[in-house]
C-alpha cells in the first residue's frame, strides 16, 4: 500500500474508530454494509486526491467535529418562512415533529428513515445507496459512503401526483458540536411534479445525501439556502437519475459558512431531459465554498445546463469543479455550463476546472469560467446618477449573480432569496 | 452657476496634462456650448467634472452654485445637481433600467432630504416622461442600456435628465450616432428641460445640434484650453471654414 493510499485509510480508521453501524432491518442493514464496504476500499480522501486538489478535506474527515458557534439571528425570520408549505423541522440532524407539519398531503407519501429503518422491505431500497453508488464512478465520494452507511434521519419522499404545496426541510443549528449525517431519497413516479425547499445551516459539520429519481415526464424543483453561520461546514451530494422527458432543476444560494462542499452528480438515462444547476455563492473572510458538478449525458437530445457565480473577498475562496460527459449515442446533446467569479478585492481566490468529455459526434457543449472585479466603468456610471458607492455595488453584485437567480423558475422564490442576499449584503457592510 | 477657474488636469497613469487652465462660467438659464477637434480635452473636462476616475487635477477651482466640485464623490456632485449625459452609455447587464432609475431619484432625494417617491407615484413620473421621448415600456424593463441602440441609450440619457431635474446638465456628444431624427427627438427633451434655473453645457464635434439646441455662448477649446467664445455665430463660422483658422487666428 503506498504512503498516500495509507494515510487515506489511516484518516478512515480514526474517523470509524468510535461509529458503529446503526441497528435496522433487512433492506437498510444491506445497503449499509454495502457503503461501509465501498468507504473502506476508498478511504477518507486526501490533499493529493485530484478531486480535493482545491479543497482542503481534513476537518470533514477528522473523527472529532470542529466546533461552530451558534448565529444569533435576532428577529429574522428563517427562510421561506412566508410560504405555505409542507414544514419538516430538523435541529442538529434531529427531527421536531411539534414544529413540524402533519406529513400527509395528497400526492405524495413522507416517511422519516428513523420510522422505517426497522422494517425488512421499503421502496427506497432501490434507490437508498443505489444512486450514491453510481455516483462513485468515475470519481470517489467517501463522504456520500460515509453518509449512506450512518445515516438515521432523513426522510423518503415518493411523489405520485402532483402536489400541491412546496416541501419545506428546516435545519436549525443549535449545538456547536453537532455533526450530523441526513439522509433522503425522493422518488417521482412518471408525470409527478414537486418542488422541495431546503434551508438553514443543519449542524455545526453536516453530511447530507438526497438522492432523487425523476421519473418519465416528472419534474422536480429544488431550491436550497444554506444557512448563514459562518462557522459551519457541510459536505452534500445531490445524486439524481433522471428519465425520459423529465426535469430536473436545482439551485443553492449559499453566504456564510467556514466550509462547504456541494457535490451532485445528475445522470440523464431517458431522451429529451432537461436538467439544470445552478448556485450563488457569497463569502468574506474565512469562507471556502466547493461546488463540484458531474453530469453524464446517456440519451439523446438532453439538455443540461450548469450556471455558478461566487462573490468573494478579504480571503474567502471559491472553487468550481465541473464536467459534462456525453456518451457515445448521446446525440443532440446540448450542454451549457458557466462558472464566474467577482472578487471584490485582491485577497479573494477562485480555482475553477471546467471539463468537457464528449464520445458523441452530433452535440452543442460549452463552457466558460471567467473571473473579475467590480466593472469602474459601471459603477461610475451608477454613481454619476447619485447612487453611492456602497448601495452603486450592491446593485452590481445581485446584476452579477442574476443569472444564477434567473435558474429559479418561481419568481416568489426568487424574490424571496434575492430578498435574503439584499439583507445580506446590507449587514456585512454593517458588520 | 457653474464656475470654472484655471483648471489643470492630468491623466493619473501618465504624466500628460490634458487640461491646461479652463476657464469658464456658465449661468443659470443659459446653455453654453463647447466645440472643438478631437483630443482637445472635451470629454476630458466632462469627466472631470463629474468625478471620473484615472484623472488628477493638479491646479485650479471648479464649483456648482459656490461648492467646490473637485472636493465631492461623483454620487455627491449627482445629488448637489450636476448631470452628466455620458457619450458613451454604459450597459449594466442584470440591473433593470426601472431599478436603476428609481435607486439613482431616490437616493438624490434622500441626500437632499425629501422624502423617498413611492412606487406608483415614480411610475407615473416616469411613464409620462418615457413616453415624450419615445421610449416604451419594454425599454424601460430590460436592463440598462443593454441592446439599446445608439439612439435608443441616448434617448435613455435624457430620461435620466428629465427625472433626476439637475440644475447643472453636461451634455458629452449626445449627437455622436444619431440619425436626424433621433437628434430631434433628444433636443426636444432638452429643449422641454430650459429653464430659468438650470444650465446646460452642451459638448459636440458639429454645429448641426446646435441647430436644435440653441447655445447663448459657444466656445472653441483647443489643446486643453478655451481659446475662443463667441456666440452662436462662432458655431456657424466652425461650420464653414473648419477649425484650423480658428486655432491659427487665436494663436
Amino acid at each position: 500500500m503506498s504512503a498516500i493510499t495509507q494515510r487515506k485509510q489511516d484518516a478512515l480508521t480514526d474517523r470509524l474508530a468510535s461509529m458503529t453501524l446503526p441497528e435496522g432491518g433487512a433492506w437498510i442493514t444491506e445497503a449499509r454494509r454495502a457503503a461501509l464496504a465501498r468507504l473502506k476500499s476508498m478511504g477518507l480522501p486526501g490533499p493529493r486526491d485530484e478531486y480535493w486538489r482545491f479543497t482542503p478535506p481534513d476537518t470533514l474527515n477528522a473523527a472529532e467535529t470542529p466546533e461552530a458557534a451558534v448565529l444569533d439571528h435576532g428577529d429574522e425570520t428563517p427562510v421561506f418562512s412566508d410560504f405555505d408549505r409542507l414544514k419538516l423541522v430538523f435541529v442538529d440532524g434531529v427531527f421536531r415533529s411539534d414544529e413540524s407539519s402533519d406529513l400527509t398531503l395528497e400526492g405524495i407519501e413522507i416517511e422519516r428513515l428513523a420510522d422505517v429503518m426497522s422494517t425488512d422491505i421499503h421502496w427506497a431500497k432501490d434507490l437508498y445507496g443505489k444512486l450514491e453508488t453510481r455516483a462513485q464512478t468515475p470519481v470517489a465520494r467517501p463522504h456520500a459512503a460515509l453518509n449512506t452507511a450512518f445515516a438515521t434521519e432523513g426522510l423518503l419522499i415518493r411523489v405520485t401526483g402532483k402536489i400541491a404545496k412546496p416541501i419545506s426541510v428546516y435545519y436549525r443549528h443549535e449545538n456547536a458540536t453537532s455533526d450530523c449525517y441526513m439522509h433522503h431519497v425522493i422518488r417521482l413516479e412518471p408525470g409527478a411534479e414537486a418542488t422541495v425547499l431546503e434551508n438553514g445551516p443543519a449542524a455545526a459539520r453536516f453530511n447530507k445525501v438526497m438522492e432523487v429519481e425523476v421519473g418519465d415526464g416528472a419534474r422536480f424543483h429544488h431550491i436550497r439556502a444554506q444557512g448563514r453561520d459562518h462557522e459551519r461546514r457541510a459536505v452534500t451530494g445531490l445524486f439524481v437519475r433522471q428519465g425520459a422527458e423529465s426535469l430536473f432543476k436545482s439551485f443553492t444560494l449559499t453566504a456564510n459558512g467556514r466550509l462547504t462542499r456541494n457535490e451532485a452528480y445528475i445522470e440523464l438515462t431517458g431522451p429529451d431531459a432537461s436538467a439544470h444547476i445552478a448556485g450563488a455563492a457569497l463569502g468574506h473572510g474565512d469562507f471556502h465554498h466547493d461546488d463540484t458538478v458531474f453530469i453524464r449525458h446517456e440519451a439523446e437530445n438532453c439538455e443540461s445546463r450548469q450556471v455558478y457565480k461566487k462573490v468573494l473577498q478579504k480571503g474567502a475562496t471559491g472553487t468550481f469543479q465541473g464536467k459534462i460527459l456525453v456518451e457515445r449515442g448521446a446525440q443532440r446533446t446540448d450542454g451549457y455550463q458557466k462558472s464566474q467569479s467577482l472578487l471584490l478585492d485582491d485577497d479573494a481566490v477562485f480555482l475553477a476546472k471546467p471539463e468537457l468529455e464528449i464520445y458523441a459526434d452530433d452535440v452543442a457543449c460549452s463552457h466558460g469560467s471567467t473571473t473579475g472585479a467590480i466593472d469602474e466603468d459601471m459603477l461610475f456610471y451608477l454613481r454619476a446618477r447619485g447612487v453611492d458607492k456602497h448601495t452603486a455595488m450592491d446593485l452590481l453584485v445581485l446584476a452579477f449573480v442574476a443569472e444564477a437567480m434567473e435558474e429559479i423558475e418561481d419568481e416568489g422564490y426568487r424574490q424571496e432569496l434575492v430578498g435574503r442576499l439584499e439583507a445580506w449584503l446590507i449587514r456585512r457592510r454593517q458588520e | 452657476m457653474l464656475e470654472i477657474k484655471d483648471l489643470h488636469v492630468k491623466l493619473e497613469e501618465e504624466d500628460k496634462a490634458i487640461l491646461k487652465g479652463v476657464n469658464l462660467e456658465v449661468p443659470a438659464g443659459k446653455v453654453h456650448a463647447i466645440m472643438g477637434p478631437n483630443g482637445s480635452g472635451k470629454s476630458t473636462l466632462s469627466y472631470v467634472l463629474s468625478g471620473k476616475g484615472g484623472y488628477v487635477v493638479t491646479g485650479g477651482e471648479a464649483a456648482l452654485d459656490g461648492e467646490d466640485l473637485l472636493a465631492l464623490e461623483p454620487e455627491e456632485r449627482a445629488a448637489a445637481g450636476l448631470f452628466l449625459a455620458f457619450q458613451y452609455p454604459v450597459e449594466i447587464p442584470g440591473v433593470g433600467n426601472m431599478t436603476f432609475m428609481r435607486t439613482a431619484v431616490n437616493a438624490q432625494r434622500k441626500a437632499r432630504g425629501q422624502d423617498e417617491l413611492s412606487a406608483t407615484d415614480f411610475l407615473k413620473e416616469i411613464r409620462a416622461k418615457a413616453k415624450e421621448l419615445q421610449i416604451d415600456a419594454e425599454m424601460l424593463k430590460r436592463p440598462v442600456n443593454v441592446g439599446f441602440s445608439g439612439g435608443e441609450k441616448k434617448r435613455n440619457e435624457i430620461l435620466q435628465m428629465a427625472m433626476l431635474e439637475p440644475k447643472m446638465c453636461i451634455l458629452d456628444e449626445t449627437d455622436s450616432g444619431l440619425d436626424v431624427d433621433a437628434m430631434k427627438l433628444v433636443s426636444e427633451g432638452v429643449n422641454a428641460l430650459r429653464d430659468a434655473g438650470r444650465a446646460f453645457l452642451v459638448i459636440t464635434h458639429y454645429q448641426r445640434l446646435l441647430d436644435h439646441i440653441q447655445p447663448d455662448v459657444v466656445h472653441i477649446m483647443s489643446d486643453g484650453r478655451i481659446v475662443k467664445s463667441g456666440g452662436p455665430d462662432l458655431a456657424l463660422d466652425v461650420e464653414k471654414n473648419g477649425y484650423a483658422d480658428l486655432l491659427v487666428e487665436s494663436a
